[in-house]
């Protein structure tokens, strides 16, 4: 799955590489083209990059804004009038009060690092099982796993949460444990793939020199996992990070929310509280934007692989 | 949190270390330890429940009595049910689509261009963020001022009507319309995925095709028509099927943005409804299943298409 498209995730400076190596022929090519369309193909990309981009803008202008300010004039109007202030972070950030989101934040970090860290050394293990160990079974078991891919979280939430009450487990672990299942499908069939791959000589040449499972998993195939691991580790990470549904099924109150529900909630109660809502979605942005930013190559890459996810 | 990840870690540590040592027993055994926790969590957390949700999809909203396929007739009856079925059908058929076109008029657009990288960042952008966070940045767009004296307007939208001569319109209350200001918002995040994958499948196709389409004196839109569609076909419909898919089971935005209020339930939106507010266990159950229903012909389709453009 993370084959169909190849050149996905090139950056800068591979991309000039590239173009670096393309034929003569090929960049005349590209230039004639370039100027065959440019000034309309460019007007266009403009006016959409512009339309995708106001949204948010837009809103984080008005983040900055007093409450008085956003609430009479639109945020358009800042450029002619500009009246900064950080209020609005303040009362989000803080622990306390209705509109207090501080406390979600932390329950997301809280979450989110159980919730990749249990999926990625389970499915490491399980990976390998069905990579390198030969056992009887071992196909059909392999494609039930994959097509449990397919499951959608939906059907599973209402049975697993009466198991959890049941079972007497606090809202957290219930939280990552029930993100650690649904993740395995994906991460073992990702990382199986990519061990699939590892050559075969490499295996036998350390079984020769009298290696085991548990050492060649480690010694061998490990360090060289390291670029699906952090494709898979990103993927897991915003997925968690960005989840609403198993947060509000598992989390039971505001005590173990993280802060997808604690906007939620917010835009739910105080409908017209701009200045909190729009400084409450930034708290809740900055961090995928910012692993994005950083880790784009990965990121697009793990994004890909986990397309069907359920 | 630590003592979670420490009781995780000593957990696996001791099925490696049982693993190490019944390495001379076989490799099987090895297998077995490696498979059982994810077996067991698989087991427990998926398979059970999933069964148990059809099984429930069967009974009243207590879960006490069997009532056959009284749930499903609900679904496929009430006039309820029959608007949040359009709504998830107009869902399903509009964001792939509109999404795609998009982001693949986009991918072109920007190929090659100066800028490029930043150019496709921005449209990605949306990608990256929370349905929740999405939603209000689009709450806000569509933000509503009654139309009165000496009252602006917040929302751009709005303010841009007023502008152009138009009353403010409450997008996001008035039926049909809000349904369809909702499905833009799911196109604003899609696209940027479209126009990714799009773009890196155009980039893959070889200089020398190019080359000698133009040398044949093709005009760009031949161009499109005859050699980049063609080779990108594939890519293009894994496209369309994946966000078809994340549009079915869509919840997020429309619980954010309207609560399923005015007409706007879908499918993911009602089973959340059914099952946590008004305690119609029975009928949760059944939408739950018609989800994945739904899913299965869309995955199936994808997976087949994969496959077939990994082997070329």
């Amino acid at each position: 799955m993370s084959t169909v498209t190849p050149q996905l995730d090139l950056t800068p400076e591979e991309m000039a590489a590239l173009k670096a190596k393309t034929s003569l022929a090929g960049r005349a090519a590209i230039n004639a083209k370039k100027k065959l369309t440019s000034p309309w193909a460019s007007f266009a990309a403009v006016v959409l990059a512009v339309l995708w981009t106001i949204p948010t803008f837009g809103l984080l202008v008005t983040s900055f804004r007093p409450e008085k300010a956003i609430k009479t004039t639109g945020w358009w109007t800042f450029f002619s009038n500009p009246e900064v202030t950080l209020e609005n972070y303040k009362t989000v950030l803080s622990t306390e009060g209705s509109a207090g989101l501080g406390g979600y934040v932390i329950n997301s970090f809280v979450i989110v690092i159980p919730a990749v860290i249990i999926p990625i050394c389970l499915a490491i293990m399980a990976a390998y099982a069905f990579a390198w160990i030969d056992f009887r079974g071992r196909n059909t078991l392999f494609v039930a796993v994959f097509a449990l891919q397919i499951v959608p979280i939906q059907v599973t939430l209402i049975p697993l949460l009466t198991l959890f009450v049941d079972a007497g487990i606090p809202p957290f672990w219930r939280i990552w444990l029930s993100h650690s299942t649904f993740a395995l499908p994906l991460a073992i069939f990702l990382l199986h793939n990519f061990m699939k791959e590892i050559p075969k000589e490499l295996i036998e040449a350390a079984r020769v020199d009298g290696a085991g499972h548990v050492k060649i998993l480690f010694r061998v195939l490990l360090p060289l996992m390291v670029p699906a691991l952090a494709a898979f580790g990103i993927f897991q990470f915003l997925w968690v990070w960005n989840d609403l549904l198993v947060a509000l099924t598992f989390a039971g109150d505001a005590n173990a929310s993280p802060i997808t529900v604690g906007l939620a909630n917010l835009s739910g109660t105080r409908d017209n509280a701009w200045q909190l809502l729009s400084a409450g979605a930034f708290v809740a942005i900055i961090v995928p934007v910012a692993v994005f930013i950083t880790l784009q190559r990965f990121f697009v890459r793990g994004l890909l692989a986990g397309s069907v996810k359920g | 949190m630590a003592l979670a990840i420490l009781i995780f870690v000593a957990v696996v540590g001791v099925i490696l270390f049982i693993a190490g040592r019944s390495e001379r027993k076989g490799s099987s055994r090895v297998a077995f330890l490696f498979l059982l926790p994810t077996g067991v969590m698989l087991t427990i957390g998926l398979l059970y429940p999933a069964v148990r949700t059809m099984y429930y999809s069967f009974f009243n909203a207590a879960g006490d009595a069997f009532i056959g396929v009284g749930n499903y007739q609900t679904i496929f009856g009430s006039a309820e049910q029959l608007t949040v079925l359009r709504n998830t059908a107009l869902w399903v058929l509009l964001t792939p689509f509109l999404a795609t076109a998009i982001g693949l008029l986009y991918a072109i657009l920007v190929d090659g261009a100066r800028g490029e990288a930043l150019s496709k960042a921005l449209i990605f952008l949306p990608m990256s963020i929370s349905f929740v966070a999405a939603s209000i940045i689009w709450k806000f767009m569509y933000a509503f001022r009654p139309d009165q004296g000496n009252i602006n307007q917040i929302g751009l939208l709005n303010q841009i009507l007023v502008w152009i001569g138009l009353p403010p319109q409450q997008f996001l209350i008035n039926t049909p319309w809000n349904t369809f200001f909702l499905i833009a918002v799911m196109i604003w995040i899609q696209a940027g995925f479209a126009m990714t994958i799009l773009s890196a499948s155009i980039k893959a196709i070889p200089d020398d095709v190019i080359e000698a389409a133009r040398l044949d004196g093709v005009n760009p839109v031949e161009m499109f028509r005859y050699v980049t569609l063609p080779a990108i076909r594939p890519s293009v419909v894994v496209v369309l099927s994946t966000i078809a898919i994340g549009t079915l089971k869509v919840f997020d935005v429309v619980r954010t943005m309207t609560g399923g209020q005015f007409d706007t339930s879908v499918v993911a939106n009602e089973f959340y409804s059914q099952s946590f507010r008004s305690d119609n266990q029975g009928l949760g159950a059944a939408l739950a299943v018609l989800l994945f229903v739904l899913v299965i012909p869309i995955v199936v389709y994808n997976v087949h298409q994969l496959r077939a453009s990994e082997a070329r």
